[in-house]
């Protein structure tokens, strides 16, 4: 670094060749995978001339349908790289025990950590969960698209900008090595003076702008834009959890925003917020970071909870048992949700009085989510239950969501928690309602919706395989922790002195290669899927027998979702429809009015990538000049008054015609 | 341009719906209200705190505090024209939301912060 | 809406499914909503500061308190700027209201200087403060300072820039409904920095200099 002259850090910054982690042999291989992976998919699609088509249809697309499937293409992209970094982990606490160091040094394991915990939560849930309600959302409500689309295809592309800041970390520097939340003063420019922090900062500070404006949108869409008659307790429980959850993006994120831009001034300028000295107060951050992070538990957990409920009234056959106090659970968890955040730090000494405040809100919240479990169930008690997919998905979810739920009450006490805070029991809990709550509901959600979004079931032979990889895996994976974490073994650990806890650590990377099974049966079940897809075809539109109105067009749907707009009188709308024999249209189209696609949004949020990657690395003048770009091309397109067309009412005769035709089939 | 013409179909139909557009921008009485009592409840505080007026830090504290309050509500009204009906309720809706979260996060900070600070400093090396 | 439907339903004996007009509201009509719903995002982006403030703003680690440094006869000088440009904007809206462009953009420019006056007061306290060495980096106090007022003095740039932007579209294509809509939003966001400005003022300000 001491060669480097004086305009070389004018130019590039704080960027060295050092920066490049050639000296570790892991880095090195995944490097070349990835190029060589990269370069392959690259030609692929220059040899298929699949550049415009991709553009075209695609990146500069604003219809809702397509940018949740890019959202979750995106989400699974993440979780190989997010599990790729659990094997790493639990293979290195399988082995370092008895003077053996493993195999990651701890700086490298320190950054896998952080990496895993930050692309799991914002970077694998998140797109899932936004993209299943992206293209389900307007479906259910019987809207052509979303209040703002151009806005959506903006949001999708800051959430791709801040993940590839957070991929180029794993070859250009490093990543943090604070753990996910990012502590300072750990995360203070004086423990933490390199570029990992950097990139943590800036990743989500770009991810966290798309996050926020999707949240605007979809609380827009779902406030104005339902279908007549659809009144807030006609709309589907999907609807209800996906509005409480945009909800609190709406009302988090900023929260995130401003508490990382706090931390990011410490870094940048040597303000005093959180720092040690002159005044500043570490404590604050944490305090803050937590009213952002319980209630970003909910956002994930709610829609995971709103897909459960359309598996079970879908899959037995019957109306969800007590729709309303669904609902007002929901509200409920949404509100207490912000009244939680200190059980997070109970043992960082705020006294009796607020620790027991805390506890008993933490503990009142159970009530609610409970009352959802019964919900379930009575749903599913003399119903006709069909086992298909996201039917033993909701299973698995109820047996395993209730042991995390309690676990989780059990840490609510504030006196248990000084026993068990920063423990491995901690891990267990949290991964028991992620895996168990979003995870597997984000799964029932791929496997219910699938055929709506490309007109073909999933095969469902690989997807049990892969659902008992998963769910067994999931177990012998953190049922160890939860015992190692009550013998006291905390956290985040690289290697161990105590042999006889080896046994513990084994048997859980055991069970992470169980899901790595999971993952793959996953994989080829899409794969197999694509293949097979003629006789898996849906020529109905409603594979399921469903009861919303996503299931009353057809699979996939048109660009314009509806060929006229539905009218509601009834909650399970679609149900309704059929029992009452509903005709589908079949002529007197109108055209349709819809939004136009637009390339803005790809650039806009690849400029502010970019802006974020120059900041990072301390290149001024890149960050200044992208920055002015950033705002040069908003307004540049705030001129563009040209946003709309007429899908003419021939094109959707012809639409409805070739559904006729798949209908007739059928 | 094509663009602009297309706009103008669908929102006459929706101007019945009640929402914004339909709603009034206010009238200059309403604003010049809104004007002359916001200054006036700017004043008050200013002056009550320039010139020490009241004596007592506490007690002027709460009574400007009072007036940001009033005044808080003075702009809503007049300057940002916010009732129950605009936007079938929802501007209202997420107004409270809003403001519920805002003491939450506020009051929940102070009340936080100040029992760390009173339980973990102890020797109170900074003035409170 | 839910008119609408019951009304459908009434019509004829067998109930009916979908509405053969078009009459879906596409975005211009949830522009409104939406904006607000932005704002009070933002709002909570100022909660965090005031928290921030409220914590730490006793913190003056041995330098400047408050009292040392308000010159308050300059704040309410700025608190009178932007008083005055938020019924300034009003008029505009007003003019607007009535299709009067020029009286509009006469206005967006009376209310864009006094915009223009407040930051410029601002940026000249900021300077005399770190010029006395009362700078971001001397306490938690002043970092939390800092970073409230700027961050209130940065969305009043953007809206200035945003000002400029609109006034340059509406002298382009006059006063058409994209036009009109965006007006409104520029204006919620301006009353709506007015209301924190009363936040800053009170807290930061009045507060900060008492003992």
């Amino acid at each position: 670094m001491t060669s480097y002259p004086e305009w070389w850090k004018l130019v590039f910054g704080r960027f060295t060749f050092e920066a490049l982690p050639l000296h570790e042999p892991i880095l090195v291989a995944t490097f070349g995978v990835v190029v060589l992976g990269g370069l392959a998919l690259l030609v692929l699609i220059t040899r298929m001339k699949a550049w415009g088509y991709l553009w075209n249809e695609w990146f500069t697309s604003v219809d809702h349908k397509k940018i949740g499937i890019m959202y979750m293409i995106l989400g699974v992209i993440m979780l190989l790289r997010g599990f790729a970094d659990a094997l790493m982990m639990r293979g290195q606490q399988a082995i370092a025990f008895a003077g053996s160091e493993g195999y990651l040094p701890p700086h490298h394991y320190d950054q896998i950590f952080t990496a895993h915990g930050v692309i799991m939560i914002f970077f694998v849930a998140m797109p899932f969960v936004t993209g299943l309600m992206n293209f389900v959302v307007p479906l259910q409500i019987g809207a052509r698209d979303v209040a703002f689309p151009f806005l959506n295809n903006f949001s999708f592309w800051m959430t791709v900008g801040g993940a590839v800041l957070v991929m180029t970390s794993l070859f250009i520097g490093e990543f943090a090595t604070t753990g996910w939340l990012a502590y300072p003063p750990l995360s203070g420019a004086a423990y933490s003076p390199g570029v990992g922090m950097d990139y943590y900062l800036w990743g989500l500070q770009v991810a966290g702008v798309g996050t926020t404006l999707s949240g605007v949108n979809l609380v827009a869409t779902i406030v104005k834009m339902r279908a007549p008659g659809m009144d807030m307790m006609k709309m589907p429980v999907f609807t209800w959890t996906s509005l409480c959850t945009n909800v609190l993006i709406v009302a988090t994120f900023p929260i995130l925003a401003a508490t990382l831009a706090l931390l990011t001034l410490d870094r940048y300028v040597g303000t005093n917020f959180f720092t040690n000295d002159l005044g500043g107060n570490p404590m604050m951050y944490v305090n803050l970071i937590w009213i952002w992070g319980h209630p970003e538990v909910y956002i994930l957990i709610l829609p995971a909870f709103g897909i459960f409920s359309e598996v079970a009234s879908t899959f037995c056959g019957k109306r969800l048992f007590g729709y309303a106090s669904m609902v007002y659970a929901t509200v409920v968890i949404t509100i207490l949700s912000y009244l939680v955040w200190l059980h997070h730090f109970f043992t960082m000494g705020s006294g009796a009085s607020v620790n027991s405040f805390f506890g008993i809100t933490t503990m009142i919240i159970s009530i609610p989510t409970g009352a959802k479990i019964f919900n379930w169930l009575f749903t599913m008690y003399r119903g006709r239950i069909r086992f298909e997919l996201p039917m033993m998905w909701l299973v698995a979810f109820m047996l395993t969501f209730v042991i995390g739920g309690m676990t989780g009450v059990m840490l609510a006490v504030p006196p248990a928690d000084f026993v068990l805070h920063n423990s491995l029991f901690l891990v267990a809990h949290f991964h028991n309602v992620i895996i168990g709550g979003v995870v597997f509901g984000i799964f029932a959600g791929i496997a219910y919706w699938f055929p709506k979004a490309f007109g073909f079931r999933l095969e469902p032979f690989w997807g049990k395989l892969s659902f008992w990889f998963w769910v067994v895996g999931f177990y012998v994976a953190f049922m160890p922790l939860y015992v190692l974490g009550l013998m006291g073994v905390t956290r985040r650990l690289n290697r161990f002195e105590d042999p006889s806890l080896q046994i513990w650590f084994v048997i859980a990377a055991i069970g992470a290669v169980l899901i790595l099974f999971g993952i793959l049966c996953f994989l080829i079940q899409i794969a197999v899927s694509i293949i097979r897809r003629d006789e898996l075809r849906d020529t109905t539109g409603d594979p399921w027998d469903g009861r919303t109105l996503e299931w009353s067009t057809s699979s996939p749907p048109p660009d314009y979702n509806f060929a006229f707009t539905p009218v509601i009188h009834d909650h399970d709308s679609w149900s309704d429809m059929k029992k009452r024999g509903y005709q589908r249209p079949l002529a007197g189209f109108r055209p349709i009015h819809m939004p136009r696609n637009t390339g803005a949004g790809v650039i806009i949020a690849g400029l502010a990538t970019l802006c974020g990657f120059a900041l990072i690395w301390h290149v001024w003048w890149l960050a200044a000049l992208t920055f002015v770009g950033v705002v040069a091309s908003v307004i540049t397109h705030s001129f563009n008054y040209d946003r709309d067309f007429h899908i003419p009412a021939e094109t959707v005769l012809r639409e409805e015609d070739s559904r006729s035709k798949l209908l007739a089939r059928a | 341009m094509s663009g602009s013409q297309n706009h103008a179909e669908p929102h006459a139909e929706h101007g019945d719906h009640g929402d914004a557009h339909g709603a009034p921008h206010g009238s200059l009485r309403g604003y010049v209200t809104g004007f002359v009592l916001s200054v006036i409840l700017t004043a008050i505080p200013f002056w009550l705190v320039m010139n020490d007026v009241l004596g007592h830090a506490t007690l002027t504290a709460l009574v400007i505090m009072g007036f940001a309050a009033v005044q808080i509500v003075v702009h809503m009204v007049y300057f940002l024209h916010m009732n129950s009906r605009s936007e079938g309720g929802w501007t209202m809706m997420a107004l409270i939301f809003t403001i519920i979260i805002v003491v939450i996060a506020l009051s929940g900070s102070l009340w936080v912060m100040f029992h760390l600070n009173a339980n973990m400093m102890p020797s109170d090396m900074h003035r409170m | 809406m839910e008119k609408a439907a019951a009304q459908v339903q009434v019509s004829n004996g067998a109930p009916t499914f979908y509405v053969t007009e078009e009459e879906h509201e596409h975005s211009g009509g949830s522009t409104m909503l939406g904006f607000w719903i932005y704002l009070m995002s933002d709002c909570l982006v100022f909660a965090v500061l005031f928290a921030t403030f409220g914590v730490l703003g006793r913190n003056y680690a041995a330098g400047p308190s408050g009292a040392d440094l308000f010159d308050l006869r300059l704040v309410a000088v700025n608190t009178g700027l932007l008083l005055l440009s938020s019924i300034t904007y009003g008029f505009a809206m007003l003019a607007m209201d009535k299709g009067r462009q020029a009286a509009m953009q006469a206005w967006l420019v009376v209310t864009g200087l006094f915009g223009l006056g407040f930051i410029a007061i601002e940026l000249y306290e900021f300077a005399h403060l770190i010029h006395e060495g009362a700078t971001p980096m001397r306490s938690a106090f002043l970092s939390s300072f800092f970073t409230l007022v700027g961050t209130h003095g940065l969305h009043v740039t953007f809206g200035l820039i945003w000002l400029v932007v609109l006034m340059r579209q509406v002298a382009r294509r006059g006063l058409i409904e994209a036009n009109c809509r965006r007006l409104m939003c520029l204006s919620m966001f301006w009353h709506f920095l007015d209301i924190v400005w009363i936040g800053v003022f009170t807290f930061v300000y009045l507060m900060g200099v008492l003992k």
